[in-house]
């Protein structure tokens, strides 16, 4: 006690960053704009109100599911909005509100708050909730809106990967490239997606090691199925929703690998069966299943990659080895 | 590669791994030491140093001179202790340190003539032996917060192959200065240290390492690293990126060798020595002078405290007393510390004795005090990244929760060094340290079942 008032006497360290998990999910909600802009110029004003649901919903369901379970709120974590918003861009624009709803709740109340909140989920929660409504609303979820088309009359067209490169009706890599073409509102722009990525690894939000394995995977293979053709390689890092996944799913904390040979691991194995999906099935679901696999291998792969303490000689971590196995 | 215009100095030969970048606070680096009156009165704890408590070997009733012997064991690790002042023993009894443990202590009053005891004289030193016998004398303990007993530091068995002395003038926690002022004010004396150390103890080299963000030293340093009893350029100056916890004793033997210090080990295992500056510095004094270790500077600093400056205090001096000597609190202080901010100890109040290894009397107002509220752990894996000894605080965390005994051995929780680099980065304010403080008690309770 000093001057009649009690000190504060708290363990060590008595200096903390100015980092907090708002401050991250600010970011990470910053680097999704360039993306929101961009789908908005590209399919039209309603991708307003599909965001603006999704994201109501999301933060909604976040708010409830915890006043049920009687734990303390996180709302204001801001980690609802974003997955509301991942799970927007992850959808076409003509789907009915309800359904981006729906998706929300799967999304906070399945596969985050049944798990125990942030930093729990098994699987990333935008990616599991665009699976089951691919699943439960095949139609709804497959109805491309031909860009730009809102101007004058909306109609509906393919996807670059479902019509395949150098067919006919395949846009060209430029529009690839500017998001001028069929697909869910947020993956289609390159430019803007790749922006929000480069901003968040600036921002160390996240590190570059899954994007790079990840792209550089699927880079790697199709270059081999193209036989060489990088107009290919091209087409399938912009096509589908590589980008989208890579950088911005892929990426999710609780649901990756925490050490970056962990993740390395991770963004190959994700790139390897995102290729193999495209090449050998018949979906164009390739990134979302690859990842959500790939989650459900990660605490295997946190346990391989336990960095061994400072200092453990190199022998002894042969010798430590033998004897766990 | 950290540049420094001179020639000849060393950057890390393995730079440290993770570990967090602090604001340096160091606002009293220019500030020279000033030397404090002496106390009215000072309590000396016999327990100062890592080891056995001293028993006192005065009684109440006696008077006492500077630097006489007030406190002894004949336990092995441990450390005699001296008067600071000149006076009369008015208490000898219990009382509570500032980490809460309870532990004798000799009171006494003093008669404000700082009378050195009439038995000092400069012990006389030709061997390894000699050495080892006259630094257990003088009482020094690790000046840089640590206070291990150096006499058992420095006797090293001849088969450990001992060949590099690491001098620790990095001063990586925020605030503190003292380290800094002593190569600015005391070069003579480290100057002198380094060389005795490296003849009587058969060092191969001499490395002093020194952070960044201190020029001014690099010129001083430097000086001594080329002096002309360097015959043969062992005697080296390595200047080392700025960045918590450079100066932990692990760290130090990495940037300086690239040797690891296994887990469970100590750098005498990889032929390494670290000293503290200010250590060595007092080694020479206590060679010419024979006056033991009854004062020390520290650096009063934080935004509670209303002249910051670096001061010199006979041991055993209340800190409310060297508080009010620098203008008293400016602010009210919400939170004060022993030592630096990252591992420095909160106290319950401003009655309490300074100590041997105090570095720093640090105290905040409100606003610096009150920190990040603490929220659910989102996996980010910062606290692995910051970590410099490779560990996975929230693996460890998880494993203490559920008592996972195997995984906190694989974890390895007891290399951490609670530097705090984890709950300083962590974005969710979690109190890592204490975590890792908890588990380490798990793993011994439950490994002894």
């Amino acid at each position: 006690m000093v001057n009649g008032k009690k000190l504060v006497v708290s363990a060590s360290p008595h200096l903390r960053s100015t980092q907090t998990t708002t401050r991250i999910m600010l970011d990470v909600i910053l680097s999704l704009i360039p993306a929101l802009i961009a789908a908005i110029f590209i399919f039209g004003p309603r991708v307003i109100p599909v965001t603006a649901v999704s994201v109501s919903s999301a933060v909604l369901a976040e708010y409830v599911s915890r006043k049920v379970m009687k734990r303390h709120q996180t709302i204001g974590d801001l980690s609802a909005v974003v997955t509301g918003l991942i799970l927007a861009l992850n959808l076409p624009v003509s789907i009915p509100y309800w359904i981006a709803a729906v998706g929300s709740i799967v999304a906070i109340v399945v596969v985050k708050q049944f798990f125990g909140g942030i930093g729990q989920n098994f699987a990333n929660p935008a990616i599991t909730a665009r699976i089951v409504l691919l699943l439960s609303f095949g139609p709804q979820m497959g109805n491309w809106v031909t860009p730009l088309s809102w101007k004058t009359a909306v109609t509906t067209s393919a996807t670059p990967l479902a019509v395949g490169y150098g067919n006919a009706g395949a846009p060209s890599l430029t529009d690839m490239f500017l998001g001028l073409r069929g697909g869910c509102l947020g993956e289609t722009c390159a430019l803007a997606l790749i922006l929000g990525g480069v901003y968040l690894i600036a921002r160390k939000v996240i590190s570059p090691a899954i994007p790079l394995t990840y792209i550089g995977t699927v880079a790697l293979i199709m270059l081999i199925a193209g036989k060489g053709d990088l107009g290919f390689v091209a087409y399938q890092i912009m096509g589908g929703g590589l980008l989208l996944g890579a950088f911005f799913m892929a990426t999710d904390y609780s649901t990756c690998p925490i050490k970056v040979r962990g993740k390395i691991i991770f963004g190959i194995g994700c790139g390897i069966i995102t290729s193999l999906i495209r090449l050998f099935a018949s979906m164009t679901e390739a990134v979302s299943f690859a990842i959500l696999l790939m989650n459900l291998l990660v605490p295997f792969i946190d346990r391989a990659t336990i960095p061994k303490p400072f200092g453990t000689p190199k022998k002894e971590k042969k010798a430590k080895e033998a004897a766990e196995k | 590669m950290v540049k420094t215009h001179m020639a000849g100095v060393l950057s890390a030969v393995k730079k440290v791994r993770g570990g967090v970048k602090v604001h340096h606070h160091k606002n009293t680096a220019e500030s020279e030491v000033v030397r404090m009156p002496a106390p009215a009165k000072v309590v000396i704890p016999m327990q100062q140093h890592i080891g056995a408590p001293c028993e006192p070997v005065v009684q109440v009733g006696d008077t006492v001179a500077v630097g006489q012997l007030i406190g002894d064991t004949d336990k092995f690790v441990s450390a005699p202790i001296h008067s600071s002042v000149s006076g009369v023993v008015t208490a000898i009894g219990d009382i509570k340190m500032p980490n809460g443990t309870l532990s004798k202590a000799v009171t006494i009053e003093s008669d404000g003539e700082m009378r050195l005891w009439e038995g000092i004289e400069p012990p006389h030193v030709e061997t390894k032996e000699d050495l080892i016998k006259a630094v257990r004398t003088s009482g020094l303990v690790g000046l840089g917060g640590a206070g291990f007993p150096t006499h058992i530091k420095l006797n090293f068995p001849a088969d450990k192959n001992i060949d590099t002395l690491v001098v620790n003038a990095a001063e990586c926690e925020p605030f503190i200065t003292v380290d800094y002022r002593e190569c600015m004010e005391n070069s003579w004396d480290i100057l002198s240290g380094v060389y005795l150390l490296k003849d009587l103890l058969g060092f191969k080299q001499v490395i002093i390492a020194v952070e960044d963000n201190k020029p001014e030293a690099f010129k001083v340093l430097k000086s001594i690293a080329d002096h002309s009893l360097d015959k043969h350029d062992e005697v080296k100056l390595m200047v080392l990126e700025s960045k918590y916890p450079q100066g932990a004793e692990k760290m130090m033997v990495q940037s300086a060798t690239g040797r690891r210090v296994p887990p469970g080990k100590l750098p005498a295992d990889v032929g390494c020595v670290v000293m503290n500056v200010a250590s060595v510095a007092f080694i020479a004094r206590y060679l010419k002078t024979g006056k033991p270790l009854v004062s020390r500077s520290l650096t009063v600093d934080g935004s509670a405290i209303a002249e910051p400056k670096n001061v010199r205090v006979p041991v055993g001096t209340s800190i409310s007393e060297i508080i009010d000597f620098c203008g008293g609190f400016s602010k009210d202080p919400c939170k004060i510390l022993t030592g630096g901010p990252m591992m420095g100890l909160a106290i319950v109040g401003t009655d309490l004795p300074v100590l041997k290894q105090n570095n720093a009397i640090l105290a905040f107002a409100h606003d610096d005090a009150v920190l990040k509220p603490e929220s659910d752990c989102i996996r980010c894996g910062r606290c692995a990244t910051a970590c410099p000894m490779s560990l996975m605080p929230t693996n460890i965390v998880r494993a203490a929760k559920t008592k996972d005994v195997s995984m906190l051995k694989t974890a390895g929780v007891n290399v951490c060094m609670e530097c705090g680099s984890c709950a300083f980065a962590c974005p969710a304010g979690k109190p890592l340290v204490q975590h890792m403080r908890l588990a380490k008690a798990i793993l011994r309770e439950e490994g002894n079942k």
